[in-house]
């Protein structure tokens, strides 16, 4: 056992952190430090510095123009990005659809895609949950029905993240409705400027608009954007749901967060002293930071195993929504009533919620309700409590 | 980043699990807890002829040099037993101090007997009001020609009435709650002016109140520094606390373990209980919290000898405060899925969760090493 980064990984460290420190634009990582909401713009051009630099897939094989890099380089990676305040990488093209078009997608699949995912030139969105289908995905009715050289779908996704800027869709659809529910499951490319596609959003609770309702009225999808085989629609997402639980974790970004809730707490006062002194905000604070230690730890254990992460990645997936969460109300909690001004334009374009509040609390609160999302997304919380006590338990 | 054992250390801990497995079972622990001692001379022995006793010890003092990862093996496999032997007050306080601040002489006097297991220390640190601080001392230790005459009290000393020597800090200096002006001595158990007495703890060790009073001690009973004992005592308390979470982890597995069994088995409204979602949820939160723990042991084994202070405080407190927390939360679990046989002496689980529980009160706890934690990364 020998918990330290070998030199080659402390290089690695350096060499990355030189990197974003003289290509992340500073426009960008001051609206990721102050918390404010980023435009399409703010992600496609730091994926496209990344691009140019070879450092956009990091999870990737080389030939596919991946990096190479171990996990825990790439953890290494991560951390580096988002200590500087780096935009996260949209994740539903290169982590999520590309994995399953290199595993199960046909040659002029991956010819067509993949190149087009590296250089960011499309944005790809999810198509998997329906209005009455969340976490038993497998009854979604969206439905594709072969008709000569192409399908027709017809339905509603919905939780579409970021569905306003995509220009391709990856859709669970229904192709046989006479089998098991999850027999009868197809995965269809689906391109989000094909006529009868329409986007709705749907606002979150801090007024945000992230997600989005995606509708398909006889949309002609062409059969050659068919991934695998029909009916094993299933198989694949199953398998794409196991690249995003070790991503989800955030250990980078959640230790970026505590830093800045650490400088926050130093500003803010309770009886005539620094917050950061009050003992009870001090424990708060630091059972969430040894909560994240450990987290890191378990991470670390995961990734240098060498042994890709099974069901165990679930465990990544509760706590790491755990810390997530639990920084965001620290933060909110540091504000005291500073947190109640609200504005949308200081969330968007910076400044303060009002005259007397200072510009760092305006997006706080809004992100505290932002936030509570993340235990619901990429399968509830509830639903990886499944998975373990069914496939790690036993039970 | 290299969180495996070396294969070295594999075959060590699988002997221990064998040997806890096969000779320290339920109804061989119950008796040896009844029994006047409180603890097992023959297990002992056999731990000495398998040399765990020598772990953590330099091999100049006849040990085998091993690390705090070395230290953290020998503890899963005695805490997946819930053993009761005396290995944290002899091997890891009252040796670690020995090793800590012992002249090559104290060192020599001690040490090979102890790894022998022919001689027990035990560390007498605490005092009746300072909670967990170890600098909160008031026993004093006053000069008379060459030596010194110790007057005071120590609470809970873990397995303080079956030591043979005894390390007790006193003041020498100072005020009551000062860092400097503490010293470290060596008080042999029958000394004139030592009385002890020994009690049960609900936890199902053994510790002792002691008493000093007006206790004669030769120069050559000073153990480091004079006015300067806190350092190495500190010392010694961290790697006292690593190693207990690391027992924790023990407790913690096999207890999971335990109550997983129980919910496979235990059959209500027509099915074992583990098919009900309620149950299944808590016993996952249950791996969670291990899983969690061990990780963060690992780190404090790692860090736990480290010449950096700083890193040492702050990976064995979060360690300990994270034990503490999340000990508490699994034996609670443990017990509320067991049901009525939770709470009855009749199941192993039960011990499980009563261990697991006190081991936050010993070497300071939750609390205490949270905000130790916060001190150390501000």
């Amino acid at each position: 056992m020998d918990l330290h980064y070998t030199p080659e990984e402390q290089a690695f460290r350096a060499e990355v952190r030189e990197f974003v420190r003289a290509r992340l634009p500073r426009d960008i990582s001051a609206k990721v430090l102050g918390h404010r909401r980023l435009a399409k713009d703010d992600y496609v051009r730091w994926q496209k510095i990344l691009h140019e630099r070879g450092w956009i897939a990091a999870g990737w094989p080389v030939e596919h123009g991946g990096t190479g890099w171990s996990a825990v380089q790439q953890h290494i990676f991560d951390e580096e990005c988002a200590a500087a305040g780096a935009p996260r990488l949209i994740p539903f093209g290169l982590n999520m659809v590309a994995p399953v078009i290199m595993q199960f997608g046909s040659e002029q699949q991956k010819r067509r895609y993949l190149p087009r995912i590296l250089s960011s030139e499309d944005w790809w969105c999810q198509g998997y949950s329906e209005p009455g289908s969340g976490s038993d995905l497998a009854s979604l009715k969206t439905r594709a029905v072969r008709q000569g050289d192409h399908y027709v779908v017809n339905g509603q996704k919905t939780w579409t993240t970021l569905a306003q800027y995509a220009d391709m869709i990856f859709c669970l659809v229904r192709t046989d409705s006479s089998v098991k529910p999850q027999e009868g499951i197809s995965f269809l490319l689906i391109d989000m400027h094909a006529p009868g596609v329409t986007v709705r959003p749907l606002y979150l609770y801090d007024e945000e608009h992230e997600v989005n309702e995606v509708f398909f009225d006889d949309v002609k999808v062409p059969l050659e954007n068919l991934v695998g085989s029909e009916g094993k629609g299933w198989t694949y997402a199953k398998y794409l749901l196991g690249h995003e639980r070790t991503g989800i974790t955030g250990v980078g970004a959640s230790k970026r967060e505590l830093a800045l809730l650490k400088e926050i707490a130093a500003q803010q006062a309770k009886d005539g002293r620094p917050l950061a002194a009050d003992p009870v905000f001090r424990q708060r604070l630091a059972q969430v930071e040894i909560d994240l230690l450990a987290l890191e730890m378990t991470l670390l254990r995961v990734l240098s195993s060498r042994t890709k992460p099974g069901p165990e990645a679930s465990i990544l997936k509760i706590k790491g929504t755990e810390v997530q969460q639990a920084l965001t109300e620290l933060m909110m909690d540091a504000l005291g009533p500073l947190a109640l001004p609200f504005s949308r334009t200081a969330i968007e374009e910076g400044g303060s919620a009002a005259p007397l509040a200072p510009d760092y609390a305006a997006p706080l609160a809004a992100r505290y309700f932002n936030w509570r999302k993340t235990s619901i997304y990429g399968g509830s919380n509830e639903i990886q409590r499944n998975i373990i006590a069914q496939q790690v338990l036993g039970l | 980043m290299d969180f495996t054992l070396s294969e070295e250390q594999q075959l060590f801990r699988d002997a221990l699990a064998k040997f806890v497995q096969n000779e320290y079972a339920f109804e061989a622990r119950r008796k040896i807890v009844a029994s006047a001692q409180g603890w097992s001379g023959e297990v002992w022995a056999r731990l000495a002829a398998m040399g765990a006793l020598a772990v953590p010890f330099a091999e100049a003092d006849g040990g085998l040099g091993g690390s705090g990862v070395d230290l953290m093996v020998v503890m899963q496999e005695l805490g997946r037993g819930i053993a009761v032997e005396p290995y944290l007050a002899t091997v890891v306080l009252g040796g670690g101090a020995v090793a800590a601040a012992g002249s090559p002489a104290q060192r020599q006097a001690l040490l090979p007997g102890l790894i022998a297991g022919e001689r027990q220390l035990a560390l007498a640190y605490a005092e009746p009001g300072a909670r967990h601080d170890l600098h909160d001392v008031q026993a004093s230790a006053r000069r008379e020609g060459a030596g010194y005459v110790l007057s005071g009290r120590k609470a809970t000393v873990l397995n303080g009435a079956t030591a043979d020597t005894l390390v007790v800090s006193a003041r020498t200096a100072g005020a009551r709650r000062d860092a400097q002006g503490v010293t470290l001595f060596l008080v042999a158990r029958g000394a004139q002016g030592v009385s002890l007495s020994d009690y049960r703890t609900i936890d199902g060790l053994r510790a002792a109140d002691l008493v000093l009073d007006g206790v004669r001690l030769g120069a050559d009973a000073v153990l480091g520094p004079v006015d300067g004992g806190l350092a190495p005592l500190e010392r010694a308390v961290d790697l006292g606390a690593a190693a207990l979470c690391a027992e924790a982890v023990g407790v913690i597995e096999q207890l999971n373990a335990l109550t997983l069994d129980y919910l496979r088995t235990r059959r209500q409204f027509g099915q074992p209980i583990g098919r009900f979602q309620a149950l299944q949820h808590r016993a996952v939160d249950m791996l969670v919290h291990a899983e969690q723990v061990k990780s963060i042991v690992c780190l404090a084994a790692s860090a736990a000898q480290s010449a950096d202070e700083r890193e040492r405080r702050r990976a064995v407190s979060a360690a300990k405060s994270l034990v503490g927390r999340s000990g508490r939360a699994v034996a609670k679990e443990a017990t509320q899925l067991h049901g009525g046989m939770g709470v009855t002496l009749e199941l192993p689980a039960a011990h499980y969760a009563k261990r697991l529980t006190m081991i936050d009160f010993w070497l300071g706890d939750s609390d205490w090493h949270t905000e130790r934690f916060a001190a150390a990364s501000a």
